[in-house]
């Protein structure tokens, strides 16, 4: 196999499968989680809640304990800065949305690619220093589990191929930008059956969290 | 507690996991920003407490039971099946170290609920058989004598009569159409008798009828502490019956913090059906009086006094600024504590910890927050309004050689009632 053929093979056939996969397995993931269901609470409610419900969709993204805040500078600084830097290097760059548009019928204006490219690289370094934290914090050590690193790794590895494939690094272009299109396709396939289904489930997580203490007339 | 086996366990805990279980587990990400939360991470260090790692076994069960991959794994062979050790060893984590105190709740940045999650755990600890020793004694003895400590009829019966000698008036048992019906809790009954006659004084002067039921007068309810829904749809029947018979509008939840959750919060879940009464807390009704002007107080306390707000009256039960109006009734030098309100920090001894000897020494270590909290506000005196905070904030205190008394917020406002009208009995 050529680097053409592998470049061709990964953008076309291998990415459409991915993406079959990931829509699929986000699917029953959804279907898994739903199926449960949740009794109806029968206590004399002070409220819907679905309003704090909402509120807390967005309240979250910040702290209302101050202990906390103070002990967890870095997890949450951290956590802003590269999903903010990995959300401009998946969405804004031009490529990207070109990609987009074939599947959606639709785009959205770019960055300029130096910003992008700089997103990339601050977010790669977060990412680096979010893995240190990780393997150093006791409480970090304590929790993760094999998966973590998995997640990480699959989260690492499009930002460094991606970077890698613009600047022409090391390897043939074409090579290079093959591996980082199998990336994405890994990191699709992984999604629906990782702890990277949080990047939907944290707002109904939050919603959830947000209306039960609303019906207890709880202001978040 | 018949027959608990890690069988009975496995499938009480499988019954648990629902739609909002399933969300949480699928969205933590392992940050670790919740240990922060948890008094029982902050003062021991010890990562074991960080609050999502009380329910891994949950998250196992729930991985191999209502997931495709989990499932998978499960099939041929490749997940860890969990144990009678596993669960042994999980009991510290999730009785010892937590008071459901729901301070996790309010940090994780992915919204997960973690002490609804706790709570749901215990219920396969218990019917594992691997809740602590002091709980189930608590449990067996309020199913069987009707009060975790133990307190009989004759007690409450004898304190009513100290009562009725000290104020000159009835304390009125079981009088049908009362408008409200009050609970106990046994720590009231036992170490602070002040509270009946405080509420006596107040209904007195806001003019309205009361009652205690002489078969169902305990608030407090050990089933929700251990996890077993049984015990406490049991424990919370014999209220509803006793209010229902007495036909009441309102039954009062006594200063107490998880008997308010129970009757409150739980308790119509547990029966399965909506309560023909209200429930509140004695603040809520006392808070309603003084905005009906039926509560008249004179003077103002001198010292220098905070409040520690109970969890399940805050953060689990939305009361919050009733305490605050109540407060400034009676004193003019209220300061609040560092993180007050919604985001106090627990005592340490609540969600059972306080009836689990093997928690003894771990709850003392816990009050070192409420020590940090205090030593930075220079207060004379505490109010609180539940009694089991209260015996832990004084036997905290005394330990760490404070001497800040503590006093429970319905007795304080008694004192300072204008002694008009008697009209009540
Ligand atoms: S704070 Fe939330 S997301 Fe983070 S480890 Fe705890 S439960 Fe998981
Ligand atoms: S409910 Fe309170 S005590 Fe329990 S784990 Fe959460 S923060 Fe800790």
């Amino acid at each position: 196999m050529t680097a053409v053929d592998f470049l061709l093979w990964v953008r076309g056939p291998g990415l459409t499968i991915a993406s079959i996969i990931f829509v699929l397995g986000m699917t029953l993931k959804f279907f898994e989680i739903f199926m449960l269901g949740r009794k109806k609470n029968l206590a004399e409610l002070r409220g819907s809640g679905v309003k704090e419900g909402f509120k807390t969709i967005v309240t979250r993204s910040g702290h209302v304990d101050t202990y906390s805040t103070r002990h967890t500078k870095f997890t949450h600084i951290a956590g802003w800065v590269f999903h903010i830097g990995m959300f401009i290097a998946i969405f804004l760059l031009a490529p990207h949305i070109e990609i987009f548009k074939t599947f959606l019928g639709f785009g959205w204006p770019a960055l300029p690619t130096p910003i992008v490219d700089l997103a990339t690289v601050i977010s790669m370094i977060t990412l680096l220093a979010i893995l240190f934290h990780r393997i150093t914090n006791p409480v970090l050590k304590y929790l993760s589990v094999g998966q973590d690193y998995v997640v990480w790794a699959l989260t690492f590895l499009p930002l460094l191929t991606g970077y890698m494939a613009y600047h022409h690094l090391f390897f043939r272009y074409e090579w290079v930008l093959g591996v980082h299109i199998l990336s994405v396709c890994l990191l699709l396939v992984f999604f629906p059956f990782t702890k990277l289904t949080h990047a939907f489930t944290l707002f109904i997580s939050r919603w959830y969290n947000g209306m039960m203490a609303g019906e207890k007339g709880v202001q978040q | 507690m018949s027959e608990a086996t890690l069988e009975r366990g496995l499938k009480a805990l499988k019954e648990q996991i629902d739609t909002p279980i399933a969300l949480f587990f699928s969205s933590c990400t392992h940050c670790g920003m919740c240990a922060t939360a948890c008094l029982f991470y902050t003062e021991t260090e010890n990562p074991a407490y960080t609050p999502i790692n009380k329910v891994e076994p949950m998250r196992r069960l729930w991985e191999q039971e209502y997931t495709l991959i989990g499932r998978i794994k499960k099939a041929i062979g490749m997940s860890k099946p969990i144990t009678d050790e596993e669960l042994e060893e999980w009991q510290e984590y999730c009785y010892n170290a937590c008071s459901l105190c729901g301070r996790c709740t309010m940090v994780c940045p992915v919204g997960n609920d973690i002490t609804y999650m706790i709570r749901k755990m215990r219920e396969g600890m218990a019917a594992a058989g691997h809740a602590p020793e002091g709980l189930i004694g608590a449990s067996k003895r309020a199913v069987k004598i009707g009060s975790p400590m133990g307190v009989k009829l004759p007690a409450l019966q004898a304190q009513a009569r100290h009562a009725e000698k000290d104020l000159g008036m009835e304390i009125p048992f079981d009088v049908e159409g009362a408008e409200y019906m009050m609970l106990m809790s046994s720590m009231e009954i036992m170490n602070y008798p002040e509270y009946m006659e405080a509420v006596a004084k107040i209904f007195r002067q806001a003019g309205k009828t009361w009652t205690i039921s002489s078969e169902a007068f305990e608030a407090t309810n050990s089933g929700i502490q251990i996890g077993s829904s049984d015990i406490a749809r049991e424990l919370v029947s014999r209220v509803v019956t006793a209010a229902e018979k007495l036909k009441v509008k309102t039954v009062i939840s006594p200063e107490c913090g998880h008997a308010y959750t129970a009757i409150r919060w739980e308790g119509p879940n547990l029966i399965g059906r909506k309560f023909p009464f209200h429930v509140k807390h004695i603040l809520e009704v006392l808070d309603e009086f003084r905005a009906e002007g039926l509560l008249k107080t004179e003077g103002f306390e001198e010292a220098r006094m905070t409040f520690h707000d109970p969890c399940q009256l805050v953060r689990r039960g939305g009361v919050v600024e009733q305490p605050r109006n109540l407060l400034n009734m009676v004193s003019k030098d209220f300061v609040e504590m560092k993180d007050h309100g919604i985001m106090n920090w627990c005592c340490g001894a609540g969600g059972g910890v306080s009836a689990n000897e093997d928690a003894a020494e771990l709850k003392m270590q816990a009050f070192k927050r409420k020590k940090s909290q205090l030593d930075e506000l220079n207060v004379d005196t505490l109010v609180t309004a539940c009694a089991n905070c209260r015996i832990q904030i004084e036997e905290g205190l005394e330990e760490n050689e404070m001497d800040i008394p503590v006093v429970g917020l319905t007795e304080m406002l008694a004192e300072h009632l204008v002694e008009d009208n008697k009209t009540e009995g």
